[in-house]
């Protein structure tokens, strides 16, 4: 029924050096990026593009690669803004790059208990415990004035800023090299999980459980690792998505629509795909700029705002599932990067 | 006792319209294995629908002939333009393009009728009734009697008819339906249209509750719970799960709620449905998987 995961085949000698130089090319682009582009683009589209892939990349190794369908992205997302906000506050002796990494194994514990369930329940079953979540938590944060510290907008915002070791990452450079380095890292922590035996063993189980189980992968082990590491990413995704991008953040900016959203990116750039995320992200931030820009020209401001939204809305809605109908792969197939085109991957096999 | 009593009934009787919106779950997970997620969004749809060609002055009985037309023609266009597509790809890829089809419905109902907040006045007044000492709410009582009709009327088309018999047939094994000559695509389109009927009943009795606006396709999460219990392909499933969900809600909220601070039911529910799930991995009434390699 599923088909084995062959390793990719070693690649010639000259496409490893044309992709040396590649990523030579795209490192020097991403590090000159702030000072080519804007201040209004690296604020308000490079920087949410960044976290916003970032988050797909978490939810991608959970639902993506091990088959672990969720629908509390913004859940986990939460846990790891308000741990860092309570970090901050409460332990102010901690640099924030540690606090971004505690308040990460904070959301990835949590991950871990509401993935308990996921070794005795699955499929269409197993939404409801991601679903708890995040009705739990958008409970939790909004109901005890301690997650807040009693603030009375019921926000959260790093009263010391972005600051560590003496460095200053207010500004929007800062920022975006704030978060450029983290999703670097976390990105090449993730193609080495993939590539490993835990990478692996989520495959293994995503294609079908039972047949994992079998030939002697550890299921149980393996479903609760995909559970937190995916969340200690989603976690840290989190906590950048309000403190680098929004700089003060609450409930809402993590509610189910976060979640859907990030799903969408996994849909449309990938399942099952390290960079699909990025491209997913980059559609989904993209496609609302390029629908204004359309309908400014077209309709020159006739058009109001809530038709706007509904339409895109619509338009959103229409590409999903064009894109299951024409490309279940997403994004990262149709635009012929996969690595090894003779090896097919399958998204879920029944 | 009686504040008890009272909080239970009153469960119960709002557990019937959580049940209502599980049932069209329910028919189309059955007949066509898929989870839709859509369900809300069609049942703000109907009610959207039925709301404005009122206010527009079609007659009451006008309004519900045209949107029970324009339901019937989204399930064919469903079914020609996203299920035949879609047909034996896995049921994660048609959940998540029901998940496509809610933000297409909810965009283009919205974008047609407003989303502003509109009154939906069926003539039914919520006037309390005294049994004893209990009251009850007389609104709720008859949406448990309408939701009561719905599964007769549903388990008499479902015993009673060829077309109910062909639906059980294809729910039962959809390649030996196949191969006794049941149109499939037309069985679909069928078990849409009537998910569509029965989202437009609860629709109007939740829309008459709290107005017909967006917030009306979120039902859908109230729902989830209520299917997880009950199990995906069982109606008396979806019926018992309301009842418990319902009950459990309101019980909750009056005699844990104010220990926590209150406000605990949108995530009691689902707590309720984890810990069934624990005891009975497919529901009360679900059917159970058996795997093999």
């Amino acid at each position: 029924m599923s088909e084995i995961n062959l390793p990719a085949a070693a690649e010639p000698v000259d496409s490893i050096g044309l992709k040396a130089l590649g990523a030579a090319a795209a490192v020097g682009l991403l590090l000159a990026a702030p000072f080519l582009a804007s201040e209004y683009w690296i604020n308000a589209i490079i920087v949410p593009f960044l976290i916003l892939s970032l988050a797909g990349l978490g939810l991608n190794l959970l639902t993506g690669y091990a088959g672990q369908l969720s629908l509390g992205a913004g859940a986990f997302m939460m846990v790891g803004a308000y741990a860092t906000f309570s970090l901050q506050l409460r332990v102010p002796d901690l640099p924030l790059p540690l606090a971004l990494v505690v308040a990460g194994l904070i959301a990835g514990a949590v991950g871990l208990a509401f993935g308990i369930p996921s070794t005795r329940i699955k499929g269409f079953y197993l939404i409801v415990s991601t679903l708890a979540a995040q009705f739990f938590f958008e409970w939790l944060f909004l109901k005890f004035p301690w997650f807040y510290n009693g603030n009375s907008s019921a926000t959260i915002a790093l009263s010391r800023g972005l600051s560590f070791f003496g460095l200053e990452a207010n500004g929007p450079h800062g920022r975006y090299y704030l978060t450029l380095g983290i999703v670097a890292l976390l990105t090449l922590l993730s193609l080495n999980l993939i590539r490993g035996q835990t990478g692996r063993n989520w495959m293994a189980i995503r294609d079908m459980d039972t047949a994992a189980a079998v030939i002697g992968v550890p299921v149980f082990r393996a479903k609760l690792q995909a559970f937190a590491v995916s969340s200690f990413i989603l976690g840290i995704a989190g906590a950048l998505w309000a403190f680098a991008y929004l700089g003060s953040a609450s409930v809402q900016s993590f509610g189910l629509t976060r979640s859907y959203q990030i799903l969408f990116i996994i849909i449309i750039g990938g399942l099952g795909t390290i960079r699909g995320a990025y491209l997913g992200a980059a559609f989904v931030s993209l496609l609302p700029l390029a629908l204004d820009w359309l309908f400014q020209h077209l309709f020159s401001g006739h058009v109001d705002a809530g038709l706007l939204q509904n339409i895109q809305k619509a338009i959103f809605g229409i590409l999903i599932i064009w894109f299951l109908i024409k490309e279940p792969e997403g994004l990262a197939r149709l635009l012929g990067l996969r690595r090894a085109q003779g090896a097919r991957r399958r998204l879920f096999p029944s | 006792m009686n504040m008890f009593l009272e909080t239970l009934l009153g469960g119960l009787l709002a557990g019937t319209m959580y049940s209502l919106v599980a049932i069209g779950f329910v028919l189309i997970y059955k007949a066509s294995g898929v989870f839709n997620y859509a369900q809300g969004s069609l049942l703000l749809f109907a009610a959207l629908t039925f709301v404005a060609l009122t206010d527009q002055g079609v007659p009451a009985l006008g309004a519900i002939v045209i949107t029970i037309a324009l339901l019937v023609l989204t399930a064919i266009a469903i079914e020609k333009l996203l299920l035949r597509p879609l047909t034996n790809r896995s049921p994660m890829t048609l959940f998540m393009a029901t998940l496509g089809l809610s933000y297409l419905v909810e965009g283009v109902a919205q974008g047609i009728m407003g989303s502003q907040v509109r009154a939906l006045d069926l003539g039914i007044e919520d006037l309390p009734i005294f049994v004893g000492d209990i009251m009850i709410s007389q609104f709720d009582l008859i949406a448990a009697g309408v939701a009561l009709a719905i599964v007769v009327v549903l388990s008499l088309l479902f015993n009673r008819t060829r077309i109910g018999i062909q639906l059980r047939g294809v729910a039962d094994d959809t390649r030996a339906a196949l191969s006794l000559g049941i149109d499939i695509n037309r069985i679909w389109q069928i078990v849409w249209a009537v998910a569509g009927l029965v989202g437009l009943v609860a629709g109007l009795l939740w829309g008459a509750r709290q107005g017909v606006q967006f917030s009306l396709s979120l039902v859908v999460l109230k729902a989830l719970p209520v299917l997880i219990i009950g199990g995906f392909t069982s109606i008396p499933g979806a019926i018992v799960g309301g009842l418990i969900v319902g009950a459990g809600e309101s019980l909750a909220e009056t005699y844990i709620g104010p220990y926590l601070g209150g406000g605990i039911t949108p995530w009691f529910a689902y707590a309720l449905a984890l810990v069934f799930l624990f005891i009975r991995p497919a529901g009360l009434f679900g059917e159970r998987q058996i795997e093999r390699v």
